[in-house]
């Protein structure tokens, strides 16, 4: 049941093959015997999954006809969920009881979705390797010995090991992509806007963006349909048409102009990763895409300036988290300093510290110039080089992350871990859409090919991925452990 | 050494909303602690802010008041620092791009004439909570209903030269954004707060004293005391051989006294930056325009008006501009009794004098300026005499009829006005009064007119006031007249 992909499982309930009570409890199943050794759920809500699946059944049987009625899904500990724990990954909010759900997740209810649980995450979705999780690291179903990527590990590894047909993450700096190529799966980060905000517990609010994580692109097609919109609640959604990116999967390729960023093939690209990037390129001139290099000079200030503004926001995201009307609170605080500089102290993990006093420090009087306003000038200049670059070509493409996925612990160094994300950080500062796509592997660790569009080009972004999965089987390999554990 | 004083106000002016700046919660004051603030006013994981367009639209319409610039774009930016009854660790301002831009306010001073103050900017914020220090057992409350109330900041420059000029200026703004209905304006609910800056200098220096900020200014009567203090405090620092600092000081209305609250070397770094959450915004010339032709007459140019047009003195007009109430109140009075001069004299003396004495405001009023303005239509058109008019206006003021008309009939106050009954009484009194009548034609004849007083008296009283006292004493002048 779980080799099929999310579409392929839409198709079986909605034939009635299967009901959702039983794909949620094989899910369920699947979830208890394994993922004590994954460690990709924070929460799994079984009570609750079995409730809506058996509504779903319901709805189905008067009549309901969405896609996703019944289908078992994952969200990140980073959505708000009414009732259920919401952490995101950190002890902070270990005693967060949400009182209000995400947009996001209050679409994914009334399309009939279910929810098996709460995926595991670097804490406030800072990390590229998910070691940042107070609940610890999570493992990658491939390799028991590499990390599943971060920010979104738990649901990439999740979706990669049969825990689920789908999952949600969140994409500030890579957090979708990266996981997603580490596990050998799809990953789709929308257009800043496209996706409301509201619910989703903030990071850096100008670049947080949500998204689907399944195994094909026709799945994360079908997931887009669900979430994309304008929100009245999140004033920086975007009202403009969603169209229906399922309906245009099948367009064909031909004449399809790729550009290949020549800052993306330079230095610190592991060979093997380049080799399968390359190969996957030349799929696309089979089916009739022209390929050239084109640059993106700026890109070498994109993990600069993100390490400015992205900390900026948080260090101020994060105040809330003060131990006065929610989350984490010391013991026996002797006064009003006191409650904060300890609650905080012990709420909080080394790496969300380490970002919170980066952006005190760049928005603080005397160097708000040099650091903030700088890193915005350079964050225009990295969205004009996209902008100029989709004059001449359709679509970007390169890798996901210039390595596979790297050992547990390997990375101890956090500027080593911020390099990580060289290739998907400079698009959240620009606001375009981008997507992983399994395109091989590197001995048993997989390699994400990316693709980039220009703002609101999902649809295409969605087109041209599918195409490449009709042509290739990259994304229908498993890993040994999810068979062995079937 | 002779003394001038510098003064700058920052008024911030709670705006009267039905909603919170940035969520749907409702700003109505009073209710249970926290029943009023929903998971964006508590600053919940994940929430956003919205924007109320109604703040924004009171905010446009306050600087189009004062005359002001109206930038096409303006900005919300976080100011962040932690306190318990700021929920997100940050208050979203505005700090580089206000929505209101330089304008002006025009204060008229106690010898009438007027002076303009610059206003330099005003900009939206929200407001925080509040915490609670009292009944808690050495803990403390915190109440955020509150929080995120929609607040107009509006700083002038340092234009005035007095605690008089500066509480001119304050009832000036209060006036302003109670006429544009922006603001209830009501200074005990906290509605409008007052910071003040304060420096002095020799007079004929050129350039500005070290200032020192007193805040929790929030009434007018505080803003005059505070400021006396602290010009008094900083003469005594600066002849004593002391510098004055830069600082925060809290005014204390108990001990009538500012104290220091943190030097500016204590001062918070705020570290504002532009609020990722919302978006700039953006007025278009025709919203602007919509709101300007909406603008209702505004105390200036009623004060004015009032002179111009009706005739009244520049004291009146100014009495009676002061609040669109009392403008209003006295602009039905006027329209219904047809005399602008009677009706302002009654809604200044007769009618304020009595809201004075029971403390209560035009609103809470038991007559009605429709009432009024015919009490005195019967005055004009002689029905009842002046006398009779204060009997009936306490009478309405106590509820005991509907309109003048109602209780002129039920007390029987109207006046009489046949000439035959009038003179039988006449006839009474002067048989009743042979030797009241003997001296009054002993009398040397400029002395007869006083005299005359007596018989009035009895006149009247013998009519129970009802009357016309000019109609008595000329019919006594003919009788008494006649008999010399």
């Amino acid at each position: 049941m779980h080799d099929k992909t999310l579409t392929q499982l839409a198709a079986a309930l909605q034939n009635g093959e299967l009901s959702s009570r039983e794909l949620t409890t094989h899910y369920l199943q699947r979830i208890e015997k394994t993922d004590a050794t994954l460690n990709s759920f924070i929460s799994v809500t079984t009570e609750q999954a079995l409730s809506q699946a058996d509504a779903a059944d319901k709805a189905r049987a008067n009549g309901k006809t969405s896609l996703l009625n019944g289908v078992p899904l994952a969200l990140k500990d980073i959505f708000c969920t009414q009732g259920v724990k919401t952490s995101c990954g950190s002890k902070m909010l270990d005693n967060f009881i949400a009182p209000y759900n995400a947009t996001v997740v209050e679409k994914l209810n009334d399309a009939g979705g279910v929810t098996l649980g709460k995926t595991n995450m670097d804490e406030f979705a800072m990390g590229s390797s998910n070691e940042n999780s107070h609940y610890g690291p999570v493992k990658n179903p491939w390799d028991l010995s590499a990390v599943p990527g971060g920010s979104s590990g738990g649901s990439a590894a999740a979706v990669a090991a049969g825990l689920t047909p789908a999952a949600f993450g969140t994409d500030t700096g890579g957090s979708i992509r990266q996981p997603a190529s580490f596990c050998g799966i799809t990953g789709l980060k929308p257009t800043y806007g496209r996706v409301s905000r509201y619910g989703i517990i903030a990071y850096a609010s100008s670049l947080d963006q949500a998204g689907p994580m399944a195994r094909t692109a026709e799945d994360c097609a079908h997931l887009l349909n669900v979430i994309a919109g304008h929100d009245t609640r999140d004033s920086t959604s975007v009202a403009r048409v969603v169209p229906d990116y399922a309906e245009s999967l099948n367009a064909p390729l031909s004449g399809l102009k790729i550009g290949l960023p020549v800052e993306y093939f330079g230095d610190g690209l592991d060979p093997d990763v380049e080799k399968a990037v390359r190969e996957a390129v030349k799929v696309y001139e089979s089916l009739g895409a022209s390929v050239r290099e084109v640059s993106l000079p700026h890109t070498h200030y994109a993990i600069p300036a993100y390490y400015v503004i992205a900390p900026a926001e948080a260090s101020s995201n994060l105040s809330r988290y003060d131990g006065v009307r929610f989350g984490h609170r010391c013991k026996n605080p002797e006064d009003l300093i006191d409650l904060y500089k300890r609650s905080r102290d012990e709420g909080f993990g080394d790496e969300v510290k380490r970002r919170i006093l980066i952006g005190t420090h760049t928005l603080s009087e005397g160097f708000f110039d040099a650091y903030y306003k700088k890193a915005q000038q350079v964050r225009r200049l990295i969205r004009q080089d996209f902008l100029n670059a989709f004059e001449d070509v359709d679509v970007l493409m390169g890798p996901a992350s210039p390595t596979p996925a790297f050992d547990l612990g390997a990375k101890k160094d956090p500027v080593s871990m911020y390099l990580q994300d060289i290739y998907t950080i400079a698009v959240n500062l620009a606001g375009i859409p981008g997507m992983s796509v399994p395109a091989g592997f590197v001995g048993d660790r997989p390699v994400g090919l990316q693709i980039l569009g220009t703002h609101f080009a999902e649809a295409q972004l969605l087109n041209v991925a599918h195409q490449f999965q009709k042509a290739t089987d990259w994304h229908h390999k498993r890993p040994a452990f999810a068979e062995e554990t079937a | 050494m002779q003394w001038e004083t510098v003064i700058g106000l920052e008024v911030h002016v709670q705006l009267a909303t039905k909603s919170k700046i940035f969520s749907g919660a409702s700003t109505a004051f009073g209710a249970e602690p926290n029943s009023q603030a929903c998971a964006v006013d508590l600053g919940m994981p994940g929430v956003l802010p919205v924007l109320n367009e109604q703040a924004v639209a009171m905010a446009v319409q306050f600087g189009l008041a004062v005359h002001a610039d109206i930038p096409e774009v303006s900005v919300f930016d976080r100011k962040n620092y932690f306190y318990p009854d700021l929920p997100k660790g940050y208050q979203t301002s505005q700090m580089y791009h206000p929505i209101v831009g330089p304008g002006e306010v025009e204060i008229t001073l106690d010898d009438d004439t007027v002076k303009h103050v610059r206003i330099h900017h005003a900009h939206l914020e929200e407001d925080a909570g509040k915490s609670l220090h009292e009944d808690y057992h050495g803990m403390t409350g915190i109440d955020l209903n509150r929080a995120g109330t929609p607040l107009l900041e509006i700083v002038s420059e340092p234009d005035m030269r007095s605690a008089k000029e500066a509480a001119a200026y304050l009832k000036a703004i209060h006036s302003i954004v109670t006429y544009l209905g922006i603001s209830d304006g009501n200074m005990a609910e906290g509605s409008m707060r007052c910071d003040v800056n304060v420096s002095v200098r020799p007079v004929g220096q050129a350039t500005f004293g070290t200032r020192a900020e007193i805040k929790n200014v929030n009434s007018f009567r505080f803003v005059e005391r505070a400021i006396a203090f602290e010009v008094e405090r900083q003469i005594e620092l600066i002849e004593d051989g002391g510098t004055v600092v830069q600082e925060t000081r809290l005014f204390d209305p108990e001990r009538d006294e500012t104290r220091s609250m943190r030097t500016k070397e204590e001062a918070n770094d705020y570290r504002y930056f532009p609020c990722p959450d919302l978006l700039p915004v953006v007025l278009d010339q025709a919203y602007v325009d919509h709101l300007r032709e909406a603008l209702p007459e505004l105390p200036a140019d009623k004060r004015e008006r009032f002179q111009s047009e009706l005739g009244l003195s520049a004291y009146d007009a100014n009495v009676l501009s002061a609040s669109r109430s009392m403008a209003e109140f006295f602009e039905e009075v006027k329209d219904v009794c047809g005399d602008a001069k009677q009706a302002a004299n009654w809604v200044q003396g007769e009618f304020s004098g009595a809201l004075n004495r029971e403390n209560l405001s035009i609103e809470q009023s038991p007559i009605n300026a429709r009432q009024l303005g015919e009490l005195i239509s019967r005055v004009i058109d002689d029905t009842i005499n002046g006398k009779a008019a204060k009997e009936v206006f306490q009478a309405l003021w106590n509820n005991q009829g509907k309109n003048a008309d109602e209780v002129i009939e039920a007390k029987g106050l109207k006046q009489m006005t046949d000439t035959g009954a009038i003179e039988a009484m006449i006839d009474e009194v002067i048989a009743d009064s042979p030797a009241q009548v003997a001296q009054y034609c002993d009398a040397e004849p400029e002395k007869r007119g006083k005299m005359i007083g007596y018989f009035v008296g009895q006149v009247m009283k013998a009519s129970r006031g009802t009357a016309n006292p000019q109609q008595v004493n000329k019919l006594l002048k003919e009788k008494l007249d006649a008999k010399l």
